[in-house]
């Protein structure tokens, strides 16, 4: 079989999110449309115009992992592992038990271990470089995920980083297929990412996207008429993928579905006069994936909630599907920007939405009529989804897309 | 991917910033004298750390072509990146404006991104560290893209006119084998046409300098700075930090020919490892690193026997080195003992991300030059590194395979073979 005949499917999910820690948790609560937006609680955000978050509640590291690992972890990676140990839990794998340079670890990362590298930075600038931690030469940068992934299952396979900002989680989950491909047995992919500290905080401002609304539900309103920026959040999800044959040899409990294609684009340079590249990494995405628009049941849309930026994928999508053709949610609305960690939760959202045949809403938003999209709001709405577009884009440009598909 | 008929992908074009000069030409001038760029550390008074030495360039961006307001909102790194792009883009002859944009793609590696921009920041919103809610008031504008390093991969997008799959990769210190390795996939694959792939690193920065005095893996031989990286010596103690970038264009071998380029070199293997054993730590056995080259060798369909050249990744640890020439003999063999092995770490320092980039540029230039580079201040045998490092002076040695390697925190271990694309035409 040549390589890109072979079928990348994900078999585990391990979802840590605003809403909810679990897989089954987080879908509960996002069906429902159950918000994890609220007040900033792990600083005093009072003195700053941003004041709202995706902050994940409940979530007591020392509860899942070894007292070693505490000291040495950022938060996100904490969070990471979790979600890592449930990914292979719900995939009823144990990775003792697969050959060791058959799996590996590809993860994304904005910003690493940032709460980690505020405290070290602290250290140094108040005190001295003496007081500089022994971890923060591997604590906060930004391969320390996939780095402690591998470390505590074993997994001696290929592994990697990506850092393509919010693109970044579907960046990963392709290098991911591309190495099953390879013949690498199992990856474990996707991302978590967290950076709610005073000095992740006061950097992801300089960005002037984020909301400074402080009612947490008119605070991120995608596709809204009054979309004036998003609200940041903390976690994601990490996938466990497999090729398909192998996964049924192994007669795996459950294929969720096939990662069946992938796209990604940059945007021009600001002021080149040239169209944006959404468009064509939504097209490569579906070409990828041999599938007509008419097949794609749902979009889990990027959603920035920035007017421009929503009339650029707005325009991409009407202009793949036609206005008003396909339902588009942005399940986003109830945890926030989750940097990495958004578009794994999205793909993770996109499986079990095959799963249960149905589409997870879109909450607080009135739809702006110019955008003409069927976007999904309020209530989940029930309908076969068979095969689901997953758009991510950020910072600067970046652009990708992937297709998602049921395996029958 | 290795199969017969896939898509071969050959280096056409190269650009260096590294310590000693920037640009291509310094470079392979300062590694085939022997040279080192090793020095006390001026950016900053470093008197109150461990080690106060590094490799650091002059870089003057004005001079080097960058704008005032490119200069403001990039990182030094971003700004080794795009400059060392465009000598890439220059050096391959190619009009990328006359290319799909959409088929031309960009893989930065940088295993600690904007650090120095970020330090300074932090310095300047914390007040020197006495606020622990930092003040948003003084952050400066682009915060935000060295919050994201991915802001590097698109500013040198920009810089070249690309629009196609665009990316840091961020493994640590394999970084930058890693982008060029990613970068071969997705032409491989039929993702992009042609890449603009390498690595850059800019980490002399007082946190960097700290987090590695904590653990010790810099050297303290701050009395002899130009002698003080001293790989697979035996009085060895540790690395020097360095700085720099190194990028490629990469593109298609029917597609070169065809435009009649200048090719450097085939990427015929890539592979990487993680030792899934400890975040720093190598165990000595050197057995993924040892199982990157195999798979890499491999690809390449070549035999340990084909290398004619082993660029290491000799960073001058005590554990480095050892781990390494055990991987070395664990892969090659016999051949181990018989093929020159050199660490150009010795003259450049170790720039983490960026220095496996500036390594395949100089591996690339080693089978372009017919001369193998040193290694540097190599002087005292260790029993433990027994092979043949190229002591000092460089030396005349036809190449036509080399052996690019790499190891780094987080465990990573990866493993390049670069060819003239002849060895594999039949």
């Amino acid at each position: 079989m040549s390589e890109s005949g072979v079928r990348v499917v994900v078999t585990g999910l391990g979802v840590v999110a605003p809403n909810g820690l679990g897989a089954e948790a987080y879908w509960a609560a996002t069906r429902k449309g159950t918000s994890g937006i609220g007040r900033i609680s792990r600083f005093v955000p009072d003195r700053y115009p941003a004041r709202l978050a995706g902050e994940i509640d409940g979530f007591t590291a020392e509860e899942h992992l070894p007292g070693r690992l505490l000291p040495q972890t950022d938060r996100m990676t904490q969070l990471a592992l979790v979600a890592a140990d449930w990914a292979f839990r719900d995939a009823a794998v144990r990775p003792s038990e697969l050959p060791e340079f058959e799996m590996g670890v590809i993860t994304a990362s904005s910003s690493g271990g940032f709460e980690f590298g505020q405290r070290e930075l602290q250290a140094l600038w108040s005190k001295g470089g003496r007081y500089v931690s022994a971890y923060q030469s591997f604590a906060w940068f930004y391969a320390v995920n996939s780095g402690q992934i591998s470390i505590r299952n074993g997994m001696r396979g290929p592994s990697g980083v990506v850092v393509s900002d919010q693109a970044g989680g579907l960046d990963a989950v392709a290098q991911a297929r591309r190495q099953i491909r390879k013949g690498t047995r199992l990856v474990m992919s996707g991302a978590v990412d967290a950076s709610i500290c005073p000095w992740g905080w006061v950097a992801q401002m300089a960005s002037n996207r984020l909301s400074t609304t402080h009612d947490p539900e008119r605070a991120y309103l995608p596709f809204d008429g009054s979309a004036h920026g998003h609200v940041p959040g903390e976690g994601g999800a990490l996938l466990v993928l497999e090729e398909l044959e192998q996964a049924r040899a192994r007669s795996a409990d459950q294929i969720y579905g096939e990662i069946a294609g992938y796209g990604a684009t940059l945007d021009p340079r600001p002021g080149s006069g040239r169209p944006p590249g959404l468009r064509k990494a939504v097209e490569l995405a579906l070409a990828d994936a041999g599938t007509l628009p008419r097949d794609i049941d749902v979009v889990f849309a990027d959603g920035a909630a920035i007017l421009e930026l929503d009339r650029i994928e707005a325009e991409a999508i009407n202009g793949v599907f036609g206005e008003r053709t396909v339902p588009v949610t942005v399940p986003k609305t109830m945890t926030g920007r989750l940097y990495s960690g958004a578009a794994p939760l999205d793909l993770a959202a996109a499986f079990l939405a095959m799963r249960d045949g149905v589409i997870p809403p879109s909450i607080g938003i009135t739809p702006s009529p110019g955008h003409a999209l069927d976007l999904v709001v309020g209530h989940e709405r029930t309908a076969p989804v068979r095969s689901a577009l997953v758009i991510a884009r950020g910072h600067g440009g970046f652009n990708s897309a992937t297709v998602v598909r049921a395996v029958e | 991917m290795s199969g017969p008929h896939a898509r071969r992908v050959v280096i056409t074009g190269i650009g260096v910033t590294a310590p000693g000069g920037v640009g291509v030409k310094n470079f392979w001038s300062l590694l085939s004298d022997g040279r080192t760029a090793t020095r006390r550390i001026s950016f900053f008074d470093a008197s109150p750390f461990r080690s106060q030495i590094a490799a650091e360039v002059d870089f003057d961006a004005e001079l080097l072509g960058l704008g005032a307001q490119e200069i403001r909102r990039m990182d030094r790194a971003a700004q080794f990146a795009v400059v060392t792009a465009r000598e890439a883009v220059e050096d391959s002859g190619l009009d990328l404006h006359s290319l799909d944009p959409h088929r031309t793609g960009v893989t930065i590696g940088s295993a600690v991104g904007a650090t120095m921009g970020l330090d300074q920041e932090y310095r300047t919103v914390s007040d020197s560290g006495r606020l622990d809610l930092v003040d948003h008031e003084y952050a400066v504008p682009h915060l935000y893209n060295y919050l994201v390093p991915s802001s590097f991969a698109a500013e040198v997008a920009w810089a070249v006119g690309a629009e196609g799959p665009t990316t840091v990769v961020s493994t640590g210190c394999t970084s930058g084998l890693d982008a060029v390795g990613y970068a071969t996939e997705l032409i491989r694959e039929g993702s992009a046409d042609v890449m603009v792939a390498g690595a850059a690193d800019a980490p002399i920065s007082p946190i960097t300098v700290a987090c590695f005095d904590a653990i010790k893996a810099t050297t303290p031989r701050n009395d002899d700075p130009e002698h003080a990286s001293r790989p697979f010596d035996g009085t060895r103690n540790g690395f020097v930090l360095g700085e720099g970038s190194a990028v490629f264009v990469l593109e298609e071998l029917s597609s070169a020919r065809r435009r009649g380029a200048h090719v450097y070199a085939e990427v015929a293997g890539y592979a990487t490892r993680s030792n899934a054993f400890h975040m720093t730590g190598l165990r000595p056995d050197g057995r993924e690193m040892a199982e990157a080259i195999r798979i890499a060798l491999d690809e390449a369909r070549l035999g340990p026997e084909a290398v004619d050249y082993v660029n290491a990744h000799g960073s001058g640890t005590k554990q480095n080195d050892r781990h390494e020439t055990a991987a070395f003999k664990r892969s090659l063999g016999e051949h181990a003992y018989g093929v020159p092995v050199s660490s150009i770490k010795s003259m450049v320092g170790h720039s983490l991300g960026a220095i496996g980039s500036i390594e395949i540029a100089a591996s690339a230039l080693a089978m372009e030059h017919g001369v193998v580079p040193p290694t540097a201040n190599l002087h005292t045998a260790d029993p433990e590194c027994d092979l043949d490092y190229v002591p000092l002076t460089a030396r005349d040695w036809r190449t036509d395979v080399v052996l690019s390697v790499g190891s780094g925190f987080g465990g990573f271990q990866s493993a390049m073979v670069l060819a003239r694309p002849d060895r594999r035409d039949a």
